[in-house]
């Protein structure tokens, strides 16, 4: 499976990542490399094999649904970029 | 002796016998980390004033009689915790402004029990690397000098570069890490220190700014492997905030590290000799497995069958789970924004600027291997041999208590080297990643140096939350090697 530019230019918009035009060669190069040494991959039989979602078979714990925190917007909104009142504010989304 | 060399646990006990002050011993840091990190850049802050007043409040605390195990001892903080009111960057742009409101748990239980914080040290950008390069605060320099050569700069390894420069270098008694890959246990090898990645779920992520989640551990650096115990029992415990911390009784690591290996069966696994490995790294891997023998221990041939394929299925499952943690930067909540015609271009334009190639190399990846189609190709696939992985390690250690393996294929690197192809920097993590996969428990110990002098380690890999033999280990490795080299650039050197 090999990456053309149509399908990096995909996956940085998926990523919402910005990429210029002549950026996308070097990136499809990088990335076929990557992709190309993980194709080793392929020799192993997983057939059978239940995969592993985390570092250990653990169970999930659970905790009681509550609120246990919150209530202090200036310690949250101390760190935006941009505020508006007790809002986080952006680029105007709707006409 | 310079109040910079000493042990935690001698300090320890020097601050009990009042032959100096916490302050004494945080200055005595303090002026090291300002003579030398502008050379090693071992720190991207320094935070002077809160470590005055942490030693004054350990002085405190001492004279009414207060002691707790880490009271008055400086350490560094790898910049990837947030800590209250102090800038937290992950080594990226995209973080530079950011002042965390909240403490992580880890840095909190080293708070609790009286320790002081230098600053935050210098890392790869979001613990992505091998070498420290990628950080947005520059490179760091590693301590340890060629002695053929001493004007080549080597890597400290990473990505938790800059915690070993500054305890290698004498700038702290001890610093936090954090091992994905083998984010402590590499650069510990590269700067001759000891370094603990322990079982996953020991140590809270809480805090800890994210990576890949499920392969994410924090753990404790040190000069020796006592120190590394006291860290680490401070650094560990149950954590609510963190659905995958394990409440399981944190036990005495310190008293461990004096059991012997006695009795012990240690295991070696023979995946491990590569075709490529220096003829240097297998004759200390030798000697090691000898001293353990000379030592009451029994070596016991064991296969780790899927050893050679951990690499590659690490590189889809930390790219995956990165592309996920990091869609969160997006220039609304905190952090760094490049304004945009509209909020898409917005989110564009700030992830672009804000970061670096290797970061944006790995968002790439993990988008692109979970998305629709290839899905069960990459993803799916790399789980189910994570899951061989572990049966590996389950199925050796029903016949041994640890396993003994070289840290890294190699001594430290110059900056600049390994930096043409991205998978030459990967190979690094070869002997590392496994113990990630699988969540085992993992040290490197400092044995020996190479011919140029460069600092080596070995790897002693442990069971879950068998903490405890890994350190008996690491202390039978450590007082048979003797290891007393010292790093060209130190304090006081």
């Amino acid at each position: 499976m090999s990456l053309d530019h149509a399908t990096i230019r995909r996956i940085a918009s998926l990523a919402r990542i910005r990429v210029e035009e002549h950026e996308v060669e070097n990136l499809c190069q990088e990335l076929n490399g990557i992709l190309g040494w993980i194709e080793q991959l392929n020799e192993v039989d997983v057939t059978g094999v239940e995969p592993l979602t985390g570092a250990a078979n653990m169970a999930m714990a659970m905790r009681a649904d509550i609120v246990t925190d919150g209530g202090y917007p200036e310690k949250i909104l101390a760190n935006a970029p941009e505020r508006i009142g007790d809002f986080f504010a952006v680029p105007k989304v709707v006409e | 002796m310079s109040l910079t060399d000493l042990t935690i646990a001698r300090a320890r006990d020097g601050l009990r016998a009042k032959e100096f002050s916490a302050v004494d011993l945080t200055m005595a840091h303090l002026h090291a980390i300002e003579a030398l990190n502008p050379r090693l850049n071992a720190f991207i802050t320094v935070s002077h004033a809160r470590a005055v007043d942490q030693a004054r409040a350990a002085d405190a605390a001492l004279a009414a009689g207060g002691q707790r195990a880490l009271t008055g001892i400086p350490l560094a903080i790898k910049d990837l915790f947030c800590t209250e009111g102090v800038r937290t960057t992950a080594g990226s742009k995209i973080l530079g402004p950011f002042v965390p409101p909240y403490e992580s748990t880890v840095t909190a239980n080293l708070l609790r029990d009286g320790a002081v914080f230098l600053g935050k040290a210098n890392l790869d950008e979001f613990a992505m690397g091998s070498s420290n390069m990628t950080s947005a605060y520059g490179p760091v320099e590693n301590p340890w000098k060629r002695k053929q050569d001493d004007t080549a700069v080597l890597v400290p390894g990473g990505s938790s570069g800059g915690s070993a420069a500054a305890v290698s270098a004498r700038l702290a008694m001890g610093a936090t890490g954090t091992d994905t890959g083998g984010s402590i246990r590499q650069p510990a090898s590269f700067c001759g220190l000891v370094g603990v990645k322990p079982t996953y779920g020991r140590c809270s992520r809480w805090g800890v700014v994210a990576f890949a989640s499920s392969l994410d551990h924090p753990g404790p650096f040190a000069r020796t492997v006592r120190d590394s115990a006291i860290l680490l029992g401070s650094m560990a415990g149950h954590d609510p905030k963190d659905s995958t911390s394990a409440n399981i009784a944190v036990p005495d690591f310190e008293a461990a590290c004096a059991r012997g290996v006695k009795g012990l069966r240690i295991g070696v696994p023979k995946e491990y000799r590569s075709e490529g490995m220096p003829a240097e790294i297998d004759a200390l891997w030798q000697q090691g497995l000898d001293w353990l023998r000379a030592a009451g221990a029994e070596i016991v041939d064991v296969s780790l069958p899927h050893t050679k394929h951990g690499l590659a299925t690490y590189y889809i499952v930390a790219p995956a789970e990165a592309s996920s943690n990091l869609a969160r930067y997006d220039g609304v909540r905190f952090g760094a924004r490049e304004g945009g015609e509209d909020l898409r271009d917005l989110y564009e334009r700030t992830r672009a600027e804000g970061f670096g190639p290797e970061v944006r190399r790995r968002i790439l990846i993990g988008t692109y291997v979970l998305s629709a189609g290839y899905y069960d190709a990459y993803y799916l696939k790399a789980q189910k041999i994570r899951a061989l992985i572990l049966k590996d390690f389950t199925d050796a250690f029903a016949g041994v208590d640890a396993l003994l393996t070289p840290t890294t294929p190699s001594a430290a690197f110059a900056q600049g080297e390994n930096m043409d192809d991205p998978i030459k920097m990967y190979l690094n993590d070869l002997f590392t990643v496994p113990a990630n996969l699988a969540g085992v428990p993992a040290a490197s110990v400092p044995v020996g140096l190479d011919a140029n002098g460069l600092p080596l380690g070995l790897q002693v890999i442990g069971k879950p939350f068998d903490e405890e033999t890994v350190f008996a280990v690491s202390a039978a490795l450590e007082q048979a090697a003797g290891f007393s080299a010292l790093p060209a650039i130190r304090a006081g050197g």
